[in-house]
């Protein structure tokens, strides 16, 4: 990989898990409960499409309070912040985003009772989507 | 780059109570990632719309951080559970300050 230097500095995996330190501290995160609904392949890095559907009842008692998404291949590790209530009914969300080249998406949700939840899939990019 | 055009919102007019229904919503803006360089190699600052938010009877239910890696006239589709008639009010942020904002009026039957 040294060979093939990257033109713009990535964001990297460390990047990402300082942003979760910063929010959550050294909380555990359990895998589960989010879906993540991404292309196996994306042919413009420009517009990736991204769905993310948490399960939860939504309501008073137990909701989703906030949704984050990363990116660990772009040049900023931040993607988008959900904030929901039970109002939303549905904690579930469709954005379309820039990835830079192959990388992965991490997504983490936290629930109304400070539970962390997280999972990852990773995006083939053909075409990158940061620069000129 | 201030936001220049009429964001586009799609939602159901009617709905029934308990019925989450689906919202979606598009704004014409460059998302300049801060990333890009001009012609000359200097670098093209960040603007972007960096907060978007939904308020139904002036009630925020839903709001989205956007970060530069979001792409360019971005999209934005999310839910409500609806209760009563009323009406939804979606604001854009943009990182000069300036905002753009529409509205759609909801019937519960």
């Amino acid at each position: 990989a040294a060979a093939l230097a990257p033109r713009l500095v990535m964001a990297t995996e460390e990047m990402v898990a300082a942003e979760l330190k910063k929010l959550y501290g050294d909380k555990s995160m359990a895998d589960g409960k989010i879906k993540l609904d991404l292309p196996e392949i994306a042919e413009n890095g420009l517009v990736v499409p991204l769905n993310i559907d948490v399960d939860s009842p939504m309501t008073e008692q137990d909701y989703v309070k906030a949704v984050h998404v990363f990116a660990d291949g772009n040049p900023l590790p931040q993607v988008v912040t959900y904030k929901f209530t039970p109002q939303s009914g549905k904690a579930a969300a469709s954005i379309r985003m820039r990835l830079a080249q192959t990388q992965n998406v991490i997504a983490v949700a936290e629930m109304s009772n400070g539970a962390l939840y997280t999972t990852k899939a990773q995006v083939k990019v053909t075409i990158g989507g940061c620069g000129g | 780059m201030a936001i220049k055009s009429k964001p586009r919102v799609k939602v159901p007019s009617e709905a029934k109570a308990g019925e989450i229904i689906e919202i979606k919503t598009l704004i014409s803006h460059e998302m300049e990632s801060g990333q890009r360089k001009d012609s000359s190699g200097k670098t093209i600052p960040r603007a972007i719309i960096n907060t978007f938010t939904a308020s139904f009877n002036g009630k925020p239910f839903f709001e989205a951080n956007w970060f530069t890696a979001v792409s360019a006239n971005p999209y934005q589709a999310f839910f409500y559970k609806a209760s009563e008639s009323g009406e939804f009010t979606f604001t854009w942020k943009d990182d000069d300050g300036s905002e753009q904002s529409a509205t759609a009026k909801l019937t519960v039957a």
